[in-house]
C-alpha cells in the first residue's frame, strides 16, 4: 500500500487509518501511541494510550493517574497487532522511556522516530537503527551549523568554571525530564560527589529516574531552609530554565547562569538569554547524526517534521533521496 | 589555540568586569609563552595579521558545501564568522592529527602573502575545532569584539603580577608581542623590562570628586582652579623625533588626530584636553568633538571642519628634564613658557580661574562661560605629578547634573547578582500634540538606585508587564498610569540614531517619583531646549 495511506498528518497528529490510531497527537483522540514523555508529545485526555511502561509512568507523574482512559504498556521490540497493522516500539535514545514507533502493513514499513539522538546517554536505552521504507525524522537541529560536542567536554567546562568562580552558584538550566537527569548523571560520571541541589520541579522525575536504577547521587532541594544563603557558594543547582528569571533565583549568591541545550551552539542565543556559561548538551540529534541516521535506515523516502525541515529536505535531494516536510503542528521541543 | 578560543567564548558572555579579570588572569597563569602573549596582543589590538575580507570567507565556504545549505545556515545564525566556523566541513582525522597552537596559527597567517592568504586560512580551518575556527576567523577579519578593552587587559596583567597598573602602562609602548620579558617579570622570574623605546606614555594623574564637607577642611589659598573642559584627556609626547598622542589609558590615538600630531613639533610631554575648533577664536562643543571620535580614518574635510587642538594644563617633561617631581606651581610656570613656543592654532593654555573663597568659586562653577565647560578643577599648588588617583592634591568639582522626569517604558533583566532582577530601564518623555501625547524613548539607565529601590522597581515591572520580548518587558506607561523616574545626566547630544533625536550622556536614576502622575512627566521640548542652549 502507499505509505501515505498508512500514515498521514491530520490536525490531531499523525494518523494511521487501517490501525485507527494516532502517533503523538496534540489533541485528545480515541487511541494514541506515544513516543516519549515530553509534554508536546505526551498529552493528557486520550481515551486509550499505548507507550513504554516508563513513558506511561512519566505521564502519570506529570498529569496524575487519570491522564488517560486506559493504558497499555508496549514492550520494546515486541510486535502488537492493531487492526491488522503491525506496531512495535524501539529505543530512540532521547530520554528515559523514549521510543521510535514502527508501523508495518501490507509490505510497507514506516518508522516514526519521535525525538532521538545518537550520542551515548547513561540515562536511557541507546537508539536502535531500523530498516524501513519511510523514515519520519525530527529536525529540531536540522541545520549544518548544529554540532553537539561530546557531553564530557561540556561537563568539564562546567566543573572548570566552578573552580574558577568558587564564590558563585552555578545555576544550570535544564529541562525537567531527561536533560536535568542526564546532567546529574554526567556530573557523577566524572566523579563529582558533592550534593546537587535541585529546583522543586525536578524532584518527582529525578526520584523516578533513581527508582529505575539510574544513580544520580545525593540530590538536595535548593531551598533556603536547608541553610544560609552563603551555603550555595560554589554549588551546582539544577532547575528548569524558566525558574532562573524568577524571584526563586535570588536566594543564591551571585548566580552564574548556565544552560544545557543544543541551542547553546549559537552564541547570539546564549547572549540574548543572558547565559554566561552555555553547555551544548542536547537530547536531539545534531546535523551529522540526522544525516547518518537517514542513510542507515536505508529508507527510500524521508518525511521531515518539527524543526528546520527545509535544510534536511535539501540535503536529501542532494543525496538523491525522496523527502518532504510533514508540516505537523503543535510541537515546541520541550526537550531542548 | 583551543584555550584561546575558550577564553574568547567565555569573555564574550561574561558581563562583569571582575569575571573578565578572573578569566584573563587564569589564562595568563595557565598558558605558556608565546601563546599567552599573542592572545594578549590580539585582545589589545597589537597583533598584525593581513586581513581577509568577509566576501573571501564566503567564497571559501561555498567551495566546500552546498550554497543553499550555507544560505539556510547563515540566515539562521546571522553572523558570517560564526556561521562559517560552524558549517566548515572537517574530517575527524584532521583534528586528531594535531590541534595547532595559537603561535602556529599566527605564524602561518603572518607569513601568508596576499595571494595565498585564503588557502592558508582554509588549511588552518581544516585543522581546527569549531571554537578555534571561530577564533581564527575573528583574528583574520579584525576586531575580536569581546568586550575587553586594552585597559582591562592591562589591569589583568597587573592583577596577575600583583603590580600597579601604572607600571604596566608606562612600559607598554616599549614592548612588542609576545611580551615574554613582561610575563617573566610579572612571574618574578626576571627583572622589570627596561624602558628603551622613545616617547612612551606616562601614567596620568587623576582627581577625586569634591564630596560633602571636603572643601570646608581646605584652604583656598593652597589651590589653583581651572575650568574643567569637556573634551578627551590626552598626553602629547615627543622624544627623539617620535611623536605620540595617547589617551588617558595609554592607547596611542595619534592616527585619529593626524592634524594635531603634525603640529607636535617639540621635545617633551604635555598633559591636556583634546578639543576641536581654533583656540584663538572658538572652542567647539562636545557634539562637534564627537565628529572626530571613533573614526578609523579622518577625511581632510572633517579635519578642516573640526580641527583638533590641545588645551594644555600640565607639563610632565620639558626637553630632557622630567618635571613630574616639581610642585604644580613650578610646573605651571614651565608649562606657560613652553606653550608660548608652540603653534597657537593647535596648542593653548588652560587658563587659571581667579578666586579667593570657595563661595566665589561656587558662583563661577554654576555659571561657566562656555558650554563645553563642565565644572572646575582644583589643584594643590605644592603637589607633584603622581600616577593614579591620590586623595587630596587634585579635585574635580562638576557642574550639577541636569535632571528630567521620565516615564519607565521597558525593563531588561540584568546579569550576575542582578540576573533575576529587571534592572536596566528604558525611559521616555512625552511628545506630540495635546490630547494625543505619546512617549518617546530618550535613554537607558541601569544604576543610581539603591538595592531596596531595585526591588521595588522590579516588583513594579513584574506587576505591570504588558508584553515580553526575551529578557525585555514592556511596562504599562500611559497618561494615567506609569512610573516616573527622575533621571540625572551630564549632557545631551543630537542623535540621528534615536527616534527622539537626542542622546543622553551618563544617564542614571536619581530618584523614584512614586508620587508623580505619569502625565506630569517632562516633554521632549524640555530636552530640545537644552540642546539649543
Amino acid at each position: 500500500m502507499r505509505a501515505s495511506d498508512l500514515l498521514h498528518p491530520r490536525p490531531e497528529g499523525l494518523y494511521c487509518p487501517p490501525g485507527d490510531f494516532f502517533i503523538d497527537p496534540v489533541r485528545p483522540v480515541n487511541r494514541a501511541l506515544i513516543t516519549h514523555g515530553h509534554s508536546d508529545h505526551a498529552r493528557s485526555g486520550h481515551r486509550s494510550v499505548m507507550a513504554t511502561q516508563q513513558t506511561l509512568d512519566i505521564m502519570g507523574l506529570r498529569y496524575g493517574e487519570g491522564f488517560a482512559g486506559t493504558t497499555q504498556a508496549a514492550v520494546l521490540g515486541e510486535t502488537i497487532a492493531l487492526g491488522g497493522v503491525a506496531v512495535s516500539f524501539h529505543p530512540a535514545g532521547h530520554v528515559l522511556g523514549s521510543a521510535q514507533i514502527k508501523v508495518a502493513h501490507q509490505g510497507t514499513c514506516i518508522v516514526a522516530s519521535g525525538d532521538y539522538k545518537r550520542q551515548k546517554d547513561a540515562t536511557c536505552e541507546p537508539f536502535e537503527p531500523l530498516k524501513c521504507d519511510v523514515f519520519i525524522t525530527e529536525a529540531t537541529f536540522g541545520l549544518p551549523v548544529f554540532h553537539h560536542p561530546p557531553d564530557s567536554e561540556e561537563i568539564a567546562r562546567l566543573l572548570k568554571s566552578t573552580e574558577q568562580f568558587p564564590e558563585r552558584t552555578h545555576l544550570v538550566g535544564a529541562y525537567a525530564l531527561g536533560k536535568a537527569q542526564r546532567v546529574m548523571r554526567l556530573l557523577r560520571d566524572v566523579g563529582y560527589e558533592k550534593p546537587i541541589y535541585i529546583h522543586g520541579a525536578l524532584a518527582k522525575l529525578s526520584e523516578y529516574y533513581q527508582s529505575q536504577g539510574i544513580d544520580l547521587g545525593t540530590l538536595e532541594p535548593a531551598t533556603v531552609e536547608t541553610g544560609q544563603k552563603g551555603d550555595f557558594a560554589g554549588a551546582i543547582v539544577i532547575g528548569p530554565p524558566s525558574a532562573f528569571a524568577d524571584r526563586w533565583a535570588r536566594r543564591f549568591p551571585d548566580p552564574m547562569s548556565c544552560f544545557a541545550s543544543g541551542w547553546m551552539r549559537i552564541r547570539q542565543r546564549a547572549k540574548q538569554g543572558g547565559v554566561e556559561l552555555p553547555l551544548i548538551i542536547s537530547d536531539h540529534s545534531d546535523w551529522d547524526e540526522l544525516t547518518a541516521t537517514i542513510k542507515e535506515t536505508g529508507a527510500e523516502e524521508i518525511w521531515v517534521t518539527h524543526g528546520r525541515e527545509e535544510a534536511l529536505v535539501r540535503w536529501c535531494e542532494l543525496e538523491g533521496i525522496a523527502a518532504r516536510p510533514l508540516h505537523l503542528v503543535g510541537y515546541e521541543d520541550e526537550g531542548d | 589555540m583551543n584555550r584561546f578560543a575558550e577564553l574568547l567564548d567565555r569573555l564574550v558572555l561574561t558581563p562583569s568586569r571582575n569575571g573578565k579579570l578572573t578569566l584573563l588572569t587564569d589564562y595568563f597563569r595557565s598558558v605558556e609563552d608565546p601563546d599567552r602573549g599573542l592572545a594578549l596582543a590580539a585582545i589589545t589590538g597589537d597583533l598584525s595579521i593581513a586581513a581577509v575580507k568577509p566576501a573571501m570567507l564566503r567564497t571559501l565556504v561555498v567551495e566546500r558545501m552546498d550554497p543553499v545549505l550555507f544560505g539556510y545556515s547563515y540566515d539562521y545564525v546571522g553572523d558570517l564568522a560564526e556561521t562559517v566556523s560552524l558549517v566548515w566541513p572537517q574530517s575527524p582525522l584532521d583534528i586528531a592529527n594535531h590541534a595547532p597552537t595559537l603561535a602556529e596559527v599566527v605564524a602561518k597567517l603572518q607569513a601568508a602573502s596576499r595571494s595565498d592568504g585564503p588557502q592558508v586560512l582554509a588549511r588552518l580551518l581544516d585543522s581546527a575545532s569549531t571554537s578555534a575556527r571561530f577564533a581564527i576567523i575573528k583574528l583574520v577579519t579584525g576586531g575580536l569584539r569581546i568586550g575587553v578593552s586594552a585597559r582591562l587587559a592591562k589591569q589583568a596583567l597587573a592583577d596577575f603580577g600583583k603590580v600597579d597598573i601604572a607600571e604596566i602602562e608606562e612600559l607598554w609602548h616599549g614592548l612588542t608581542p609576545p611580551y615574554a620579558a613582561l610575563f617573566a617579570w610579572l612571574e618574578g622570574k626576571a627583572e622589570k623590562p627596561r624602558k628603551t623605546a622613545l616617547a612612551l606614555f606616562r601614567p596620568v594623574m587623576l582627581s577625586n570628586a569634591v564630596g560633602d564637607g571636603d572643601l570646608e577642611k581646605l584652604d583656598p589659598a593652597d589651590y589653583a582652579a581651572e575650568w574643567k573642559w569637556d573634551g578627551i584627556r590626552v598626553q602629547a609626547v615627543c622624544e627623539g623625533g617620535i611623536r605620540r598622542l595617547y589617551s588617558r589609558t595609554g592607547d596611542d590615538v595619534s592616527g585619529a588626530f593626524p592634524d594635531l600630531a603634525e603640529a607636535m613639533d617639540f621635545s617633551g610631554a604635555l598633559d591636556g584636553e583634546l578639543l576641536v575648533g581654533d583656540p584663538r577664536q572658538a572652542t567647539g562643543t562636545f557634539s562637534d568633538l564627537q565628529q572626530r571620535l571613533n573614526r578609523k580614518s579622518v577625511s581632510p574635510k572633517i579635519q578642516q571642519q573640526y580641527p583638533a587642538f590641545m588645551r594644555c594644563y600640565d607639563a610632565l617633561q620639558i626637553g630632557d628634564e622630567d618635571v613630574r617631581g616639581l610642585p604644580f606651581r613650578e610646573r605651571r610656570g614651565r608649562l606657560e613658557a613652553f606653550v608660548r613656543t608652540l603653534d597657537p592654532s593647535r596648542f593653548d593654555l588652560s587658563p587659571l580661574v581667579e578666586f579667593t573663597t570657595w563661595q566665589a568659586l561656587e558662583e563661577l562653577r554654576r555659571k561657566p562661560l562656555h558650554p563645553v565647560i563642565e565644572g572646575v578643577m582644583l589643584k594643590r599648588w605644592d603637589s607633584p605629578y603622581v600616577a593614579g588617583r591620590p586623595k587630596g592634591p587634585w579635585f574635580k568639582w562638576k557642574r550639577d547634573p541636569h535632571t528630567v522626569d521620565a516615564v519607565l517604558m521597558y525593563a531588561q533583566r540584568g546579569h550576575g547578582k542582578r540576573s533575576s532582577f529587571y534592572s536596566d530601564y528604558t525611559f521616555g518623555v512625552w511628545s506630540g500634540p495635546e490630547g494625543s501625547e505619546e512617549l518617546v524613548p530618550v535613554g537607558k539607565a541601569y544604576f543610581g538606585f539603591t538595592d531596596e529601590e531595585l526591588r521595588q522597581i522590579d516588583k513594579y515591572v513584574r506587576d505591570n508587564t504588558i508584553e515580553r520580548f526575551g529578557p525585555v518587558r514592556s511596562v504599562r506607561a500611559d497618561r494615567r498610569h506609569g512610573l516616573v523616574l527622575e533621571v540625572a545626566f551630564e549632557g545631551l547630544n543630537r542623535s540621528t540614531r534615536h527616534k527622539s533625536g537626542v542622546a543622553m550622556r551618563f544617564p542614571r536614576i536619581s530618584r523614584l517619583r512614586w508620587d508623580k502622575p505619569a502625565a506630569e512627566a517632562d516633554r521632549i521640548e524640555t530636552l530640545q531646549a537644552l540642546l539649543d542652549s
